[in-house]
């Protein structure tokens, strides 16, 4: 109860110590760091090859041999999850990439110029935006086709809209400043007010918008690939793996978990990075 | 000289915020009659506000220690219970804040927050009174259409009409002691003018104690009977208007007095 | 009232933009529908009388015009895959995903708005503090993902669920709720932590507002200030996210219906996607639009009963 008495006159919001901004970001730091590290060691080894099936060791327990026990023709999970996360990695990096560029330079530009163009663009990318992406992703895979780089259109352009909407507002926040308006008395050119005065400008709230980004893109991806229209065997991404292994839930627990754990951790280890980021931005 | 009604005495308040802790306010003292306007005047960071909210009792973090006493209606309002002292907020002492624009809730109409008061202290009142009386005390703050205002939101009004109505729900349940802190500050020159008018009004026709806190000396030399002037968390000077205006015994204060624009010089 | 209207004519305008798009999409994009129905060795002839038929010929606006007014009436084309109208085969698949997709959101309301409030309440607390971590770890768990875990949690461990046992409303309404239930958990899950973490937030930034101190010095005690002043504040921005996880609820329950074997929208959409069967896919993805842009509408003008200070530009 004193607690409650307390609480409404905290004037200043420091309670959230450095150690505990630390601890998220430390967290963060060392899941990321640990996933990174797996997918890279596997560009060059894996214990088992991938795709080499074993009739003699289908879907077996976790032992020293298996970190994480085989699948249902034999295969090695853990070689597998190195190889999945890497394309798993690659569609949410695409995704990201695609949906940054782009949407920074569209909220940019309508932001800079406003006008009708501004009007048009912000109504359609309205209506984008509250448009479930996963679904945008789908309209996008069906008209497409199936295949990774599909996917990183289809999702990449789901995420336009989000970073539109923030470059945009921060650019209007921006753009009326007085040392652009300086700038722009001294004939500077619009193009270098936006990219080189105004766009540094939008990095704190883009960097945490990025991070977000990048689970979102994590999780739509395991999403649509767990429905079966995302990456193609034999490029299996940890979604499609989890789907496959949902079969065998019941007889063999650890083959589910494990897929699922890796992309937990993937999610996790970016969620920490974002939270400790963008509470020491405070 | 009229009934004490508020002694405060020794009053010192230290915040534990950072690593060593900080003493915003000395050795306070005061003593309030009935019917009497009381300033407190000084820079900011003075102590003034600091020691309005302990009077008010709004002080209430955990990071800060009070010691004193503050003694009213014969409870000492920094060790009583927090009902008790919630039994006299709104009801007994009512305070007006330096932002109008921010004070009330924006969500809220008009005459929600005025009725606050009756609503919380005065139970046994019907609806339909409670709106009549808010009407009434909405007219006395000298706001027209008060009907009309009763049902609008606080967005719809300026800053000084924001606080006449931050004045009448403050007034509504006839408090002995009213704390305003900085209350034109925010405002215009000509509407600050009005609203010390119409506490001057408010005093004379309910006998309403008023402490007005302000860092304008001469704002304070139109409404106070009596002064204190505080600097970095002291009292240092405390007296009449008359004496403290004519005679002021420190440097501080003199200072102070000859920061005022005058017109004749 | 003005404001109601102007949104709702601002719905209409949306509705057209998304339809337009909707449109030409899936009637432009694929290539040309008489080829794609006759065949590429259709002779031009018969391609242009089947054209003349269907009024392919005819200008752009025209024909998503007749699309559009035929698709209102509830004619929404016949499906390449089934030989069936697309209502005909969406129309029973409808209740079922909407059911999940509204339990979903009740689910996350209750859960969200008391554990919010509590958490902000006891900023900082050990409760608190185990909730914020647990948050965090719940928002990164794929809803298809906890989809699975709660199946094997309920259904092997506890046995109190049945997986693939699916109860049709038509038969038993208690057993199709029942048996939803841990479908909705699983897509509420992740929707309420990040609720949770929003309305905490709020309510942690309203309550330093100078109105609360105001309403201190009416006598409030510490729940009054909460639950007078400042929820109603703290949940404009909280409105804002569950119109949006409410739409987002619909698509989620797609991925959801394929973890728990229910017979909802999925399974068409998917096989309709697979089988490139535009007219079926076309006609869910306006639907789920409309229900997107209508719950957008009723976001808005909860909006405008919340927070007094909207007005119409």
């Amino acid at each position: 109860m004193k607690n409650i008495k307390e609480l409404f006159w905290k004037l200043k919001t420091k309670n959230m110590s450095k150690k505990k901004r630390n601890a998220y970001f430390m967290a963060g730091s060392i899941i990321t760091g640990l996933i990174l590290l797996m997918v890279i060691i596997g560009l060059f080894y894996t214990p088992y090859p991938p795709t080499k099936m074993d009739a003699s060791a289908k879907l077996q327990g976790i032992s020293l041999k298996h970190i994480m026990g085989t699948d249902n023709m034999g295969r090695d999970v853990f070689s597998r999850v190195m190889y999945g996360s890497r394309i798993t990695l690659i569609i949410a990096i695409g995704t990201v990439a695609f949906g940054t560029i782009i949407g920074s330079i569209i909220g940019a530009f309508t932001g800079y110029y406003g006008g009708i163009l501004d009007e048009i663009l912000m109504r359609i990318i309205d209506a984008l935006f509250a448009f479930p992406s996963l679904l945008l992703a789908l309209v996008f895979v069906s008209l497409f086709g199936q295949g990774m780089y599909q996917l990183i259109l289809a999702l990449g352009v789901a995420f336009v809209p989000s970073f539109a909407r923030i470059v945009r507002s921060e650019v209007l926040r921006c753009k009326n400043m007085d040392y652009i308006e300086s700038a722009r008395l001294q004939s500077v050119s619009d193009f270098r007010i936006i990219f080189v005065h105004i766009m540094p400008n939008t990095k704190d709230t883009l960097i945490p918008s990025i991070l977000i980004g990048f689970n979102n893109a994590v999780l739509a991806e395991a999403g649509l690939s767990f429905l079966g229209i995302g990456s193609q065997p034999p490029y299996a991404s940890l979604g499609k793996m989890l789907s496959d292994a949902q079969s065998y839930l019941f007889t063999r627990p650890s083959y589910v978990m494990s897929i699922g754990m890796t992309i937990v951790l993937m999610i996790l280890g970016f969620a920490f990075l974002g939270e400790g980021l963008s509470s020491s931005n405070k | 000289m009229g009934d004490i009604i508020l002694d405060v005495s020794d009053l010192n308040i230290e915040f534990h915020d950072h690593d060593n802790p900080e003493t915003v306010v000395f050795d306070f003292d005061l003593t309030l009659e009935k019917g009497e306007i009381v300033g407190i005047v000084g820079e900011s960071g003075s102590g003034k506000s600091m020691s309005a909210l302990a009077i008010a009792g709004l002080l209430k973090r955990h990071a800060l220690t009070k010691t004193g006493r503050i003694m009213f209606d014969g409870h000492d309002l920094l060790t009583c219970d927090r009902e008790t002292l919630r039994g006299y907020q709104g009801d007994e002492i009512a305070m007006i804040f330096q932002e109008p624009m921010t004070s009330l809730n924006p969500v809220k109409k008009i005459g929600w927050q005025v009725e606050e008061c009756l609503r919380i202290h005065h139970k046994d009142m019907t609806k339909a009174d409670r709106k009549k009386r808010a009407i009434e005390m909405i007219d006395a703050v000298g706001i027209h259409e008060p009907e009309k205002v009763y049902n609008m939101y606080p967005h719809e009004l300026s800053g000084g009409m924001r606080q006449r109505i931050m004045i009448a729900a403050a007034m509504i349940a006839n408090p002995q002691i009213l704390i305003a802190d900085e209350p034109t500050t925010a405002l215009d020159v000509t509407v600050q003018a009005q609203i010390v008018e119409l506490l001057k009004k408010l005093n004379r026709e309910k006998g309403t104690s008023i402490i007005f806190i302000s860092h304008d000396l001469s704002l304070i030399s139109q409404i106070c009977q009596r002064v204190l002037v505080m600097n970095k968390g002291y009292v240092v000077e405390t007296g009449t208007t008359e004496q403290v205006f004519n005679a002021p015994r420190e440097e501080y204060t003199r200072k102070l007095i000859a920061a005022i624009p005058r017109i004749d010089v | 009232m003005k404001y109601i209207i102007k949104k709702i004519l601002m719905m209409i305008l949306t509705l057209v933009v998304v339809s337009l798009c909707v449109f030409l999409a899936f009637n432009f994009i694929p290539g040309d529908p008489a080829t794609r129905k006759l065949g590429t060795e259709a002779t031009p002839e018969l391609i242009q009388q089947y054209r003349e038929s269907m009024g392919l010929n005819d200008p752009v606006i025209v024909q998503y015009f007749r699309w559009f007014t035929s698709f209102v009436k509830g004619d929404m084309g016949t499906s390449y895959n089934y030989n069936q109208s697309v209502a005909s085969i969406i129309v029973k698949k409808i209740p079922i995903t909407l059911t999940l997709a509204i339990m979903s959101f009740i689910i996350m309301v209750g859960l969200s708005i008391p554990i919010g409030i509590y958490t902000a309440k006891h900023e900082n607390g050990v409760i608190d503090k185990v909730i914020m971590v647990l948050n965090q770890i719940i928002m990164a768990v794929p809803p298809f993902f906890s989809g699975i875990l709660l199946t094997f949690v309920f259904g092997m461990i506890f046995k109190f669920f049945k997986p693939g046992g699916f109860i049709s409303y038509e038969k038993d309404l208690g057993g199709f709720i029942g048996y939803l239930i841990l479908p909705a958990l699983a897509i509420a899950l992740p929707k309420a932590a990040m609720c949770i973490k929003l309305l905490r937030g709020s309510v942690i930034a309203e309550a330093q507002k100078d109105y609360t101190r105001t309403a201190y010095s009416r006598g409030n005690s510490t729940g009054e200030v909460l639950y007078r002043h400042v929820l109603k504040n703290a949940m404009i921005p909280v409105i804002t996210f569950m119109g949006m996880a409410l739409a987002d609820m619909v698509a989620g329950s797609i991925v959801i219906e394929q973890v728990f074997g229910i017979p909802g929208i999925s399974k068409i959409l998917l096989t309709s996607i697979s089988n490139r069967d535009y007219p079926v896919v076309e006609a869910i993805i306006m639907g789920i639009a409309i229900i997107v842009i209508v719950v957008n509408l009723l976001v808005d003008i909860i909006y405008r009963i919340i927070d007094p200070r909207i007005e119409v530009e």
